[in-house]
């Protein structure tokens, strides 16, 4: 069972969301958390853990044999990102530029093109408890491949048991790459036009990619009308609301989980997965 | 010497385009023969990597000068290692026609 949890604005609480929902089904199953917000990822705060094992994630780009090549252009020509630019007397190559797409190496009529591998971000594992593992995707600086680094991550997860991807902000590549094959959809909004407009944004990526979703509503002071019309008109069930309160905010602030410090949160966050599975097998 | 001006428009008195990369056409001024040739700037409207793009062009046209606001980074590094000299030249509100005088005139600042 695979359940992405995304929000469109950031800062809604999909980290808070994604944790405590691993955390409280890994008290009856087996359970893996994937940190997909690669560009920052921070799921590992609300963990001790095991030394991790951390592998080095890469990407292809083209080496130029500048003996072979006849300066011909073609595949600056043909590389729609400027990543290539042909000189007078050689081939320059902006690393940043590149999507690794491999096309430079197949227009070049020379053979002077053969790809390499670049580092670009990492993926570290870590096993929190016996049924709880955290798989974190970690882009390098500067990099812009996040679809990479997030599709290697899912990768590490494997498929077994509960799977929980935690999803970057927005409704960009990263997060479609994150949704790409989940069973469900967690979207975590909060009542501010913000939370609103962005919650109906994300929705929109999930239907479109054939998702079933459902909503919780974070940080609620009660006033939680806009967000539950928009539910009702989509016909989106709106699975938690969870209250904007001192204690919780207490809690989280600490780095601490509300289901690993409240039996009522963990059974909530259970009752949650339980809800999405249902919704997927019931689909 | 082939010198390049991007600019707004493809005529000798259209205004300068202070942006290197994204303008919409370049304008070549020929030394030798004193003509003056323009094409349309194929990166204007490219998502990225639009300074290497642009660079291209100007090798692909045989260009040695430049003459422009400014050049980003990757450009920068494109339009020197082909041998193409960068002149400083503020066009706000100029033509391509003031900016040719200005070169001509001399003493533009190299980048």
């Amino acid at each position: 069972m695979k359940i992405t949890v995304a929000s469109g604005k950031g800062g809604t609480g999909k980290s808070m969301v994604a944790a405590n929902l691993a955390w409280s089904l890994s008290g009856s199953g087996q359970v893996t958390l994937v940190d997909c917000d690669v560009e920052e990822p921070n799921l590992h705060l609300f963990f001790a853990a095991d030394q991790p094992s951390v592998s080095t994630v890469t990407m292809q780009v083209p080496g130029v044999d500048q003996d072979r090549c006849t300066l011909c252009g073609e595949c600056a020509g043909f590389c729609a990102f400027g990543a290539l630019v042909v000189a007078k007397d050689r081939v320059l190559f902006f690393p940043a530029h590149c999507h690794s797409c491999g096309g430079c190496a197949i227009v070049c009529p020379a053979g002077a093109i053969t790809e390499t591998a670049r580092p670009i971000g990492t993926i570290t594992e870590q096993r929190i408890s016996p049924s709880l593992r955290l798989v974190t995707g970690t882009l390098n600086e500067g990099e812009v491949l996040a679809v990479k680094v997030i599709r290697e991550a899912k990768e590490t997860a494997g498929t077994g048991g509960w799977v929980i991807f935690d999803a970057s902000p927005g409704t960009s590549c990263p997060v479609v790459e994150t949704l790409e094959g989940s069973d469900f959809c967690l979207l975590v909004t909060e009542s501010t036009p913000f939370g609103l407009h962005d919650l109906a944004l994300a929705y929109d990526v999930a239907s479109q990619m054939g998702i079933p979703s459902g909503v919780i509503i974070n940080r609620s002071d009660g006033k939680d009308e806009a967000a539950h019309r928009f539910c009702d008109e989509k016909g989106i069930p709106v699975l938690a609301v969870i209250p904007f309160e001192r204690r919780i905010a207490e809690i989280q602030g600490s780095g601490d989980l509300i289901s690993r410090r409240d039996p009522f949160w963990k059974d909530r966050f259970c009752a949650i997965g339980r809800t999405c599975r249902s919704l997927v097998e019931g689909a | 010497m082939r010198i390049c001006i991007p600019a707004k428009g493809p005529e000798t008195g259209d205004f300068v385009d202070e942006r290197f990369g994204r303008a919409p056409y370049y304008l070549i001024y020929d030394t030798e023969t004193g003509k003056t040739e323009s094409f349309r700037n194929p990166a204007a409207e490219a998502m990225g990597g639009v300074g290497p793009r642009a660079a291209q062009a100007l090798l692909d046209h045989e260009v040695n000068v430049l003459v422009t606001a400014r050049v980003g980074g990757n450009a920068l590094g494109a339009l020197k290692a082909g041998g193409i000299s960068i002149l400083l030249y503020d066009g706000a509100g100029r033509t391509v026609s003031d900016a040719i005088a200005a070169y001509r005139h001399g003493g533009l600042a190299e980048q």
